[in-house]
């Protein structure tokens, strides 16, 4: 005989009535309120896109909303852009923004901001054209490391090629089409923690246990020249000088380390540069800004701001009460990759590359006709602060809500979103304008080492100790893939620039990739 | 009851005895003397009040010594704080000696098809019934029949176990000798945590044992992992696993098992 499920209790029935009735107010509209104006304003210019336009309430959600700008614009049908619209109360106050998530009515209307009686302004942020489809599935799984896997970095220009660093003193490069391994980086003497891949794609950089910075040249798995020796001790962290910022053929690297300085490194003869000391615990993490300032942040609870050139100390940032651990850039992503964007077109000639790389890390850091670097800082103080050095030496916001320690911070590439992770098993997602909390990704039961966006900034990948990865839908805050395969803890995990393929690695020596 | 700090007082006006100092040395000196005298010759109620506080005194002492060891061990500085590799992120960070390697080394000893039935303990000397069981006498009329048994060995049962009805009760399982929790020590890591029973699972004596949930040296006893954070590769958390009972759980008072990896 079939079991028979007991009928409902009341208090279930009461829930799933009230849900009912919840989720029936949140699709209606009502269609008595007439029309409403709207002025579309471009938030990185300024500039309003015309007349102001009258809009029936009834009809004004975001996708009616992008079809009528799209229109305004004159754009080509067959190359819609998406858009995303938000409303400033107040422009001084960027607290105050209200994003318009599903239609005007229950964005502005409902809550009482707006009437239709006023003229709305709302300013409009293009987002990316392209969609970056979410991996599914594991297309390789790599053997060959001897130890585990510490560092992983796809190669700016494409997808093809992937940088790992073990444990077993050597760091690899792998062919992501075939799944094989291209070349091995044999040379240092101790675990490879670090691989960085310079903006043109041309060098991989390496920092290493050994206290040694080491260059590659990707095509042929040669070392360039000798070790890059200098610090006492292991390396922490590696970041290029931007493309467009380089004397052209003279770039620049600068490597963080134990030793709490940073030294920053002519690339081609081989020699320090400038130290930067200051910092009285070891650096966590430096990155070189895009308007030539570098930023590093160090065990000894402050963020220092130097200039790149000079060598100089300009800020200390000190808000935090513990380690800081990561630090991230708004604008990491177009730094990262320069030139290369997803069209995959590299213009010929030096001039133009530096040209289109300027023209992308402008674009990237413009808010309000400023160029703009914000800066966001994790720590082992369970807070992250948001800080825009550039204005001021206090931080925007603090953000709090995680329950231990943060390990990990990362801007996404359109610069709308932070994502922190800790080993408070959650990803937290945050408004990057403000820092307003967004929303919690639950699903991980260890502790969230790495979180990476897919170029499109729609999606986010995190590695955790529990031997997943799992890809989570950025606007909607659910889970998007679950990915079981990994056998143990997942140290590293990136995605590719172009955003077909997600490379990772961890304590079970495997590198695997994974694609739609 | 002194009324104000009338000693301290005096010393100030008139300074101590002239030979203060020396009688403190002497008196610390043969502090040792009069302890050990006293611990000696003490008895009744004095001599009990005197080993508590000497006992006290001495756990604190370990206690000092140990974090003064602690404090003392000079690092050569190695190159590499840990034998197995880390990621920058996770250098300086005191590990706890996590559960997470079990699960690693659980599965590379799993792919190893002979390893798969070896345990820590594979013989285990007999019991035979008469010692397990006694039989119980007690009562006119059980005492006619002689059929009701009382388990000599430590038993587990479940958390939702009632006794049956007297008269149909034919093994009593004693309240004295039930274990809800185990000392499991895990192989590799040589961490010894206290974790509760989930079942048991094989008795080596005999298979009506294992139905009785008799915890002899070498039983097979399913234990919660839960706190120790072990994921299987589908990342979820793994909350039970085997583990042998290493000792003679009814010689000893307690329960000790090691994981079976």
């Amino acid at each position: 005989m079939a079991t028979v499920l007991p009928p409902p209790s009341k208090r279930q029935r009461t829930a799933v009535a009230e849900k009912a009735k919840e989720q029936q107010e949140i699709e209606s509209i009502p269609n008595n309120l007439g029309s409403i104006r709207v002025q579309f304003v471009d938030q990185g210019t300024g500039q309003s896109s015309g007349a102001p336009v009258s809009i029936p309430v009834a009809d004004a959600t975001a996708r009616n909303l992008e079809l009528l700008l799209n229109t305004l614009q004159r754009n080509d049908p067959s190359e819609r852009i998406p858009y995303r619209f938000t409303y400033h109360a107040d422009p001084s106050d960027l607290s105050k923004a209200v994003d318009i998530s599903n239609d005007l009515y229950h964005s502005l209307l409902k809550p009482g901001l707006k009437t239709t009686e006023d003229s709305i302004t709302l300013q409009y942020t293009p987002q990316a054209v392209f969609r970056v489809r979410a991996v599914s599935r594991c297309s390789s799984s790599i053997p060959g490391h001897g130890e585990a896997i510490l560092a992983t970095s796809f190669s700016p220009r494409s997808s093809s090629k992937l940088a790992t660093g073990s444990g077993d003193s050597t760091a690899r490069i792998f062919d992501c089409d075939t799944g094989t391994p291209l070349h091995t980086l044999k040379g240092h003497t101790s675990w490879v923690l670090v691989v960085s891949w310079s903006p043109d794609d041309s060098t991989v950089a390496t920092g290493s246990m050994d206290n040694t910075v080491r260059l590659w040249d990707p095509k042929t798995g040669e070392a360039l020249g000798t070790p890059l020796k200098g610090h006492s001790k292991w390396v922490t962290s590696l970041a290029w000088e931007p493309y467009h910022l380089q004397t052209p053929g003279r770039p620049r690297l600068a490597s963080s380390s134990k030793d709490s300085t940073v030294r920053i490194w002519d690339v081609v003869s081989k020699r320090i540069e400038s130290v930067l000391s200051g910092h009285k615990g070891s650096v966590s993490c430096v990155r070189w800004g895009g308007t030539g300032r570098i930023y590093t942040s160090s065990h000894d609870k402050s963020v220092k701001v130097w200039d790149a050139n000079k060598g100089t100390l300009i800020h200390t940032l000190s808000s935090h009460a513990h380690w800081v651990n990561h630090l991230a850039l708004s604008t990491d992503f177009v730094l990262r990759t320069a030139y290369h964007d997803h069209t995959g077109e590299t213009p010929e000639t030096q001039e133009g590359r530096i040209k289109k790389a300027r023209e992308r890390f402008e674009k990237a850091a413009t808010i309000n006709n400023e160029i703009v670097e914000r800066l966001v800082t994790a720590s082992d103080d369970f807070t992250i602060f948001l800080w825009e050095p550039s204005s001021s030496t206090k931080p925007l916001a603090r953000l709090m809500g995680h329950q231990k320690q943060v390990n990990y911070v990362t801007f996404s590439p359109d610069g709308l979103h932070i994502a922190s992770a800790g080993w408070d098993n959650h990803v937290k997602l945050w408004n990057a304008r403000d820092g307003k909390f967004i929303a919690t990704l639950r699903g991980h039961v260890g502790p969230v080492y790495m979180t990476c966006f897919s170029p499109d900034s729609r999606l986010l990948v995190s590695g955790s100790k529990d031997c997943t990865l799992k890809v989570w839908d950025v606007r909607t805050g659910k889970l998007k893939e679950d990915l079981p395969g990994h056998k143990d803890e997942v140290y590293a995990v990136d995605w590719s620039p172009d955003g077909t393929k997600v490379g990772s690695g961890g304590k079970d020596k495997a590198v695997r990739i994974w694609c739609h | 009851m002194p009324q104000n700090e009338y000693i301290e007082r005096f010393q100030k006006q008139h300074g101590r005895r002239l030979d203060y100092e020396e009688r403190v040395r002497k008196r610390t000196a043969r502090e040792s003397h009069k302890v050990s005298k006293d611990s000696q010759h003490l008895t009744g109620l004095r001599a009990k009040l005197y080993q508590k506080k000497r006992h006290h005194e001495k756990i604190q002492m370990k206690k000092r010594i140990r974090q003064t060891e602690e404090s003392n061990v000079k690092s050569s500085g190695p190159s590499e704080p840990s034998s197995t590799p880390l990621p920058q992120y996770l250098l300086d960070r005191s590990q706890p000696t996590n559960a997470k390697a079990l699960s690693s080394a659980i599965k590379n000893k799993r792919n190893e098809k002979a390893a798969k039935f070896s345990v820590p303990l594979p013989k285990v000397k007999g019991i035979s019934e008469e010692e397990m069981f006694k039989v119980v006498k007690t009562g006119k009329k059980t005492a006619k029949k002689g059929w009701k048994r009382m388990i000599t060995k430590p038993t587990f049962v479940g958390p939702d176990f009632t006794r049956r009805p007297v008269k149909y009760e034919r093994f009593i399982r004693p309240m004295g000798l039930r274990y809800k929790k185990a000392h499991v020590t895990h192989p590799e890591l040589k961490v010894t945590v206290q974790l509760p029973i989930i079942s048991v699972k094989k008795n080596p004596q005999n298979p009506m044992y294992t139905q009785l949930g008799v915890l002899t040296k070498g039983t097979i006893i399913e234990v919660n992992v839960s706190e120790l954070g072990m994921v299987t590769a589908g990342g979820k958390v793994v909350w039970g696993r085997w583990a042998q009972v290493t000792n003679n759980p009814e010689m000893d008072g307690c329960l000790n098992a090691v994981l079976l990896v």
